[in-house]
């Protein structure tokens, strides 16, 4: 966890639930598991102002608590959980792709709320899409609609049952339970019991064994989204799209059919999927998309290309291939950075940074040679590369003095090296944007306030003439203020989003690089 | 120090041609200021990618931050200043109280409950109430006021006092029955106000836009 990190949570914290809430977040994401008096002592907070925050970030999955083996209760906080945030517009973005319009509404409900019970959510949603379907003049919908595109989110692990609290003897809430088997995270609660419930009281549900829920209160499963299974949909669109637009569209096609077969066999953070047999990838493309005998050329031109995406591993069942995750990423991200440089530093510098991506290490003098730009140029662009950490030296003694004259220093590239510092300029770029629109914001409040409060008003009378005069109080000078800081904050919420598209390849890339490190050894 | 012994008047000790200056090519000059905090760029930043689907994403992501902060989970801060009375002020008020949401205690530790003051209340209770049961048994009375006589007689001044003394701690024990009365209702409301009357039928799900005055949504 960098500094940039650290603030960029601290101000979506500040964001999305203001001011105390942050103030507590902050505390914790230096000291994070701490007691509650701990908490409330050191942040200054008033004690029971501290326990509304907890329940709120609790509900909203971003802080945990577990029992100290002294018996109290301590309260963690889960940075990833609140970087996560910064992708939810692309989640609610997925859903709509995948299952229309009734999954954005659901999945926009639940990322708000955080953990939600399935009647619930389900309730709300009939009610927006119903209100939405009827001002557009469209045939209303049934609570099944809605119900089977809960399940199918549920079934293909887009959401997932929250972890059930552990109580000590007492029946005091101590802990959140550690779940061996997946399956049960994915498990949809028997829907027919409902109804069953209505004549006759029927045999109560494991839960409520102790406590019988009072109706309102439903039947005390909690769902939330499961932010891995969108990364991994995330990481797949990518390489899919690196494909299609290397090769074509077929291509692309092909290992779409590919990732998916593998999703089932595959283990979270494999590195490399399990090999699977043309046939297989045949029966997973789209019927009549291509003859088998084009299938394996495309095969063996994916695996012959640079990318390395694909390997054939073995011959049997017509051939046995598998994508290489890692391998994926790490081309993803170097194209990426050498965008970064091209964009900051110029075409030339690209090239020595391509020229080093190549041979690995080479002496300055080597390094000139290649590059073919003017020794003074190329020794100028080089050092520039250096002093921004965008290439690093190897120092390799001719003797054991070290000594200057008598050593070769090599320059190298370290891919994962710069990927970190690139991730970190991200983050400060991502934060610096978020902080300007703050500012923007505040500086324009009293305009942007009245604008908004005009505009209601007019909208509720009905003559013309008298619209017309309420929407002229706000002068042409302001209006036109009221246009540029609209668009400065368009634009620095849509460079938001972009960064985080940036950061999301090279978070992915960063995190298969440790899972090989540790596959490694 | 090192640089003693070979090249005089230089102020390093290797051959710096090896760094790759040339012969009598000037060394830059120390840096003894911090970078400027905005530094020039050389390139001007690339637009961005225009597309639908970025376009949407936007719209989504500028909702989602203005329904989070109508929701009940954005806390505002607490010392408004309250400098005038609006008319407004009554409307906003009842617009918080629309959001209000109720933490599913089966899920969260015990200790971040809001406290409840009655517990702490009925812990004086029961010393008072002892003495005033055993006062107030009525058959006992012909008896009691018998054996008063008998005292009377007997021990004189002393004992009235004394029985001055028990009557006037009845009456406090009644005033502080009175007061935890006061108090439980209190705190039965407060509950309600918290848990037993919060019923949302998701009515208020979603129309917010009518409360204008709650800050710009951008």
């Amino acid at each position: 966890m960098t500094r940039r990190q650290h603030d960029v949570c601290r101000f979506l914290l500040f964001q999305q639930f203001g001011e105390q809430v942050s103030v507590v977040g902050k505390y914790l994401l230096q000291k994070s598991p701490s007691p509650l008096h701990l908490i409330s002592s050191e942040t200054h907070l008033d004690t029971e102002q501290v326990k509304k925050i907890l329940c709120i970030l609790i509900q909203q999955n971003i802080v945990t608590f577990g029992q100290h083996k002294r018996g109290f209760i301590e309260y963690s906080i889960r940075t990833g959980e609140i970087l996560n945030r910064l992708w939810f517009p692309k989640y609610i973005y997925c859903a709509k792709t995948l299952y229309g319009d009734a999954a954005e509404l659901l999945l926009e409900d639940v990322l708000q709320r955080g953990q939600v019970q399935m009647s619930k959510v389900i309730e709300v949603v009939m009610q927006r899409f119903n209100e939405a379907l009827e001002t557009s003049g469209k045939q209303k919908i049934s609570e099944s609609f809605v119900v089977d595109k809960f399940s199918n989110l549920v079934r293909t692990h887009f959401l997932q049952r929250c972890l059930d609290p552990i109580k000590s003897e007492s029946n005091k809430v101590v802990g959140l339970e550690v779940t061996g088997e997946e399956e049960t995270l994915y498990r949809l609660p028997d829907l027919s019991r409902k109804r069953k419930k209505s004549h006759d009281d029927g045999p109560p549900a494991k839960r409520s064994k102790s406590e019988r829920p009072a109706d309102d209160e439903g039947d005390g499963i909690f769902w939330r989204v499961n932010n891995e299974r969108f990364h991994q949909m995330f990481r797949d669109q990518a390489i899919v799209q690196a494909i299609s637009s290397k090769i074509d569209r077929s291509a692309g096609e092909v290992l779409r059919a590919m990732l998916r077969v593998s999703e089932v066999k595959t283990a979270g953070m494999a590195t490399v999927t399990t090999p699977i047999s043309v046939t297989e990838i045949f029966n997973a493309l789209p019927k009549d998309l291509m003859a088998r005998p084009l299938l394996e050329t495309y095969l063996s031109l994916i695996c012959d290309d640079s990318t390395n995406f694909l390997s054939k591993v073995g011959d049997s069942g017509g051939g046995m291939y598998s994508i290489n995750i890692y391998e994926a990423l790490a081309q993803l991200v170097k194209a990426h950075i050498e965008s970064v440089v091209q964009e900051r530093f110029g075409s030339k510098c690209l090239r020595i940074f391509r020229v080093l991506l190549l041979k690995k290490h080479l002496e300055q003098k080597q390094i000139e040679d290649f590059v073919m730009i003017s020794a003074k140029e190329a020794k100028d662009l080089l050092y520039t590369l250096f002093s921004e950490n965008f290439i690093t030296t190897t120092e390799i003694s001719k003797t054991p003095d070290h000594a200057p004259s008598r050593t070769f220093y090599l320059f190298t590239v370290n891919i994962q090296h710069v990927a970190s510092m690139v991730l970190n300029r991200c983050y400060k770029a991502l934060y610096n944007a978020m902080v300007k629109k703050e500012t923007e914001v505040n500086e324009h409040r009293r305009l942007l306030d009245k604008q908004e409060r005009m505009e209601a008003i007019a909208a509720s009378v009905e003559d013309a003439s008298q619209r017309d005069e309420i929407l002229n109080t706000i002068t042409p000078s302001e209006q036109e203020q009221i246009i540029k800081v609209r668009r400065t904050i368009q634009m620095l919420d849509h460079s938001e989003l972009q960064i985080c598209e940036g950061i999301f390849i090279l978070e992915m890339y960063l995190m298969y690089f440790k899972q090989r490190q540790k596959d490694k050894s | 120090m090192a640089g003693r012994g070979r090249g005089r008047g230089k102020n390093v000790s290797f051959n710096v041609e090896a760094l790759g200056f040339g012969r009598g090519e000037a060394l830059p000059g120390p840096i003894s200021q911090p970078p400027p905090l905005f530094p020039t760029a050389d390139f001007k930043p690339v637009p961005f990618q225009q597309s639908e689907e970025y376009d949407y994403m936007l719209a989504l992501k500028q909702e989602f931050l203005g329904n989070m902060r109508k929701s009940p989970f954005f806390l505002q801060a607490s010392h408004k200043r309250k400098d005038i009375e609006r008319y407004s002020d009554k409307y906003q008020a009842a617009a918080e109280v629309n959001g209000k949401w109720k933490p599913d205690w089966r899920r969260l530790p015990a200790e971040l409950k809001p406290r409840v003051r009655k517990k702490t209340k009925s812990s004086i209770k029961p010393s008072v109430k002892v003495k005033s049961k055993v006062k107030l048994s009525v058959e006992d009375v012909s008896k009691t006021l018998e054996e008063l006589e008998k005292k009377e007689v007997d021990q004189g001044d002393e004992e009235e006092e004394e029985e001055e003394e028990g009557g006037k701690k009845k009456e406090e024990g009644e005033v502080e029955e009175e007061e935890d009365e006061i108090y439980d209702e209190e705190d039965i409301e407060e509950e309600t106000d918290y848990i037993l009357s919060y019923f949302d039928n998701g009515e208020e799900y979603g129309n917010d836009d009518d409360d204008a005055d709650e800050g710009p949504v951008y």
